[in-house]
C-alpha cells in the first residue's frame, strides 16, 4: 500500500461524507415531529364500543387467556335490564392491563371474538410511577363512538 | 494473587520473563460499551499482549428456554423474538420450522416466500447494526449514522407488515401473521433499488481506508480448521474460506429456488469477515429481488384448522367456529410427541432450535443452538498473542448478541 493509494482512499471517503451534507435530512426531530405509524402498529390498547354506545367487551376473558405474559385482568359481571353495559349476557366489570408487563404482541386483539380490544398507534407511554402503568377500564375505553376513533386507520386483519 | 475467573479487580501475578516481571489480570466489561451488551472478559495480559481470555457470561440471562416450557405452542413465538433481538425473524423461523416438522405440515409457497423476504431483510438490518457499531468502535463515526439510516428503513418495513419494529412475531408455526400490504411492496421495491448504492457508500468509506485496514487486516486470525473445530458458523467460517451456509448446504423455506452465492473470503481475519458481510448485503438484495419477482399467489397459512383460529366471518355464523376459537386461545393445539431439530442461517451463523414434545399443548423442552454462543468460544483462540486494543475489533467481527448467548 502506497501513501498515494491511502490518501486516495481517504479522499473517496471524505467525498462520501461531504456529499451527505447536501442530501435531504432523514432524521425526524422527535418529539416535535412524529414519524407515521403503520396501519398495523401495535401500540397502546383501546376498548371499543358499538355505534350505539354499548361496550363491545363481553367479559369472556379470552384475551387474558391468550396473553403470553398474563398482564390482563378481567372480572366479568352480569348485565341486567337496568344496567346494560354490553349486548351480551356479561360485561367486564374490571378490565386492567399492566402496561409494564405487556409486550405488545397483539395476541389479545387476535383472540377477542368481538374485536373489543385493539392495539392503537400510540407508543409514547412513559410515566412517572409504576402504579400509573396499570391501565384501568376507564383509561382504556374509548369515550364515545361518535368521536373519530383513537386508533384511527387501524383495520383488523385477523 | 488471584487468577480466578470471577475476580473483579486488576490483579498482578509475578511471572518471569514477562513485561515488568508480572502478568496482569484485567476485567474487560461487563459495562464496556464495545462489548455489545454485557459481555465480561477476564483478560490476562503480558504488557499489552493478550495471554488469555475467559468470557464470563450470564449477565443477560432471561430464562427464555425455560419460559418456552410454560407457554403454549403458538405463544412461544413471542419469546423467540427476544433472545437474539437483532434477528427475530430467523429465531421465529427456526422455531416455526421445528413445530411444523413435528406436526407434519408444510407451509404454503407464498408463506415460504414471505419468510424468505423477511429473513433477508432481517439479515440486512442485522448486518447494518453490526457494521455501524463495529466501525464506530474502531473510530468510523459516520458509518454508524449511515448504517442506522438503512436499518431504519427495514424496521419501517417490519412495522408495515407486522405492526412492530423489532419484536415482530411475524413468522408463526403454520405460516405467517398476515399478508404483505401494497405499501410494503412499494417500500421493498424502493429499498432493493437503493440498497446496493448504500453498500457502495459503506465500501467507499471503509474497504480501502488505510486506518480501517490497519485495525482489521491480519487481526483476529482464525484458520478454517480451528473454526470448524470450535463449531463456529456464519461469517466466522466463511471469512476463513469455508463455503458453509445453511441456505445452500441444507436449504429450507425454498432457498434452493433462488440464485445466489455463498460469500466466502480466504484470509480468516477481521477484514475478511467484514468483506464477507459486505458481500452478504449484496447477495441478500439479490435474493430479495428474485423473491419479489417470483412470489406465488395463494394462502399464507397451512390448511390445518387445528393450528389456526377460524376466519373472523365464521365467528358470526358458526357455533363450531366459536368453540374452536375459544379452545385454541385457551388450550392451544397439541403437537405429536417426538423431538426435532431445525436450523436456519441467521446473520450470525447456524441458529438451531431443538424441540421436544410430549404430545401436550406445551413444549416439553426447547433448546436453542445459538450462533453467538458458539462463536464466542472462538474468541480466545483469535485473541491469543494480539494486542489488547485489537480485542475490540475481534469482539466486533465475532458479532455476538449477548441476549442470544445467555438466553
Ligand atoms: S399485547 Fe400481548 S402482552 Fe399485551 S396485553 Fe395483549 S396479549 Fe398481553
Ligand atoms: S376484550 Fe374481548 S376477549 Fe377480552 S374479555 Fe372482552 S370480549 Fe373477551
Amino acid at each position: 500500500m502506497s501513501v498515494f493509494s491511502d490518501v486516495a482512499a481517504l479522499l473517496v471517503g471524505l467525498k462520501t461524507t461531504l456529499g451527505e451534507t447536501f442530501k435531504p435530512h432523514v432524521t425526524v426531530q422527535w418529539p416535535e415531529e412524529k414519524s407515521v405509524r403503520s396501519e398495523r402498529y401495535r401500540g397502546r390498547h383501546y376498548l371499543r364500543r358499538y355505534d350505539n354506545g354499548l361496550e363491545r367487551c363481553i367479559g369472556c376473558e379470552l384475551c387474558a387467556a391468550a396473553c403470553p405474559v398474563g398482564c390482563i385482568l378481567v372480572i366479568a359481571a352480569e348485565n341486567t335490564a337496568e344496567n346494560r353495559v354490553s349486548p351480551g349476557e356479561r360485561y367486564a366489570k374490571v378490565y386492567e392491563i399492566n402496561m409494564l408487563r405487556c409486550i405488545f404482541c397483539g395476541y389479545c386483539e387476535e383472540a377477542c371474538p368481538v374485536q373489543a380490544i385493539v392495539l392503537g398507534p400510540e407508543y409514547e407511554l412513559s410515566n412517572v410511577s409504576r402504579e400509573q402503568f396499570i391501565y384501568t377500564k376507564e383509561m382504556l375505553l374509548e369515550p364515545s363512538p361518535q368521536q373519530p376513533p383513537l386508533y384511527a386507520g387501524k383495520k383488523s386483519q385477523h | 494473587m488471584s487468577s480466578s475467573p470471577t475476580g473483579v479487580t486488576i490483579s498482578r501475578e509475578p511471572a518471569e520473563g514477562h513485561v515488568g516481571g508480572e502478568l496482569l489480570t484485567v476485567n474487560f466489561g461487563p459495562q464496556h460499551p464495545s462489548t455489545h451488551g454485557v459481555l465480561r472478559l477476564v483478560v490476562i495480559l503480558d504488557g499489552e499482549v493478550i495471554r488469555g481470555v475467559r468470557p464470563v457470561i450470564g449477565y443477560l440471562h432471561t430464562g427464555i428456554e425455560k419460559q418456552m416450557e410454560a407457554l403454549r405452542w403458538q405463544q412461544g413465538v413471542v419469546v423467540t423474538d427476544r433472545h437474539d433481538y437483532l434477528s427475530p425473524l430467523h429465531n421465529n423461523l427456526a422455531y416455526a420450522m421445528a413445530v411444523e416438522r413435528l406436526v407434519g405440515v408444510e407451509p404454503p409457497p407464498r408463506a415460504q416466500a414471505l419468510r424468505v423476504i423477511m429473513c433477508e431483510l432481517t439479515r440486512i438490518s442485522s448486518h447494518c447494526l453490526w457494521l455501524g457499531t463495529s466501525s464506530l468502535e474502531l473510530g468510523a463515526m459516520s458509518m454508524f449514522m449511515y448504517c442506522l439510516r438503512e436499518r431504519e428503513t427495514v424496521l419501517a418495513m417490519n412495522e408495515e407488515i407486522s405492526g412492530y419494529r423489532m419484536h415482530t412475531s411475524y413468522i408463526r408455526p403454520g405460516g405467517v401473521m398476515a399478508d404483505a400490504t401494497e405499501r410494503f411492496w412499494d417500500m421493498l421495491a424502493d429499498f432493493v433499488e437503493k440498497m446496493p448504492g448504500h453498500v457502495d457508500e459503506y465500501e467507499d468509506l471503509l474497504t480501502n481506508n488505510p486506518i480501517w485496514k490497519r485495525r482489521t487486516v491480519g487481526i483476529g486470525y482464525l484458520s478454517a480448521e480451528d473454526a470448524v473445530r470450535l463449531g463456529a458458523s456464519g461469517p466466522m467460517v466463511r471469512g476463513s474460506g469455508l463455503p458453509w451456509d445453511l441456505r445452500k448446504t441444507m436449504p429450507y423455506s425454498g432457498y434452493e429456488k433462488y440464485d445466489f452465492e455463498i460469500a466466502v473470503e480466504e484470509a480468516g481475519d477481521c477484514y475478511a469477515r467484514y468483506l464477507c458481510r459486505i458481500k452478504e448485503f449484496r447477495e441478500s438484495v439479490r435474493i430479495l429481488k428474485q423473491a419479489m419477482a417470483s412470489i406465488p399467489d395463494g394462502p399464507i397459512n397451512v390448511d390445518e384448522r387445528k393450528m389456526l383460529p377460524p376466519p373472523r366471518e365464521e365467528l358470526e355464523t358458526s357455533m363450531e367456529a366459536v368453540i374452536h376459537h375459544f379452545k385454541l386461545f385457551t388450550e392451544g393445539y397439541s403437537v405429536p410427541s417426538g423431538d426435532v431439530y431445525a436450523a436456519v442461517e441467521s446473520p450470525r451463523g447456524e441458529h438451531g432450535c431443538y424441540v421436544v414434545s410430549d404430545g401436550t399443548h406445551k413444549p416439553r423442552r426447547v433448546k436453542f443452538r445459538s450462533a453467538s454462543f458458539v462463536n464466542l468460544q472462538a474468541l480466545e483462540h483469535m485473541a491469543m498473542g494480539s494486542m489488547i486494543a485489537d480485542m475490540i475489533a475481534m469482539i466486533g467481527t465475532a458479532d455476538t448478541v449477548l441476549g442470544d448467548v445467555d438466553r
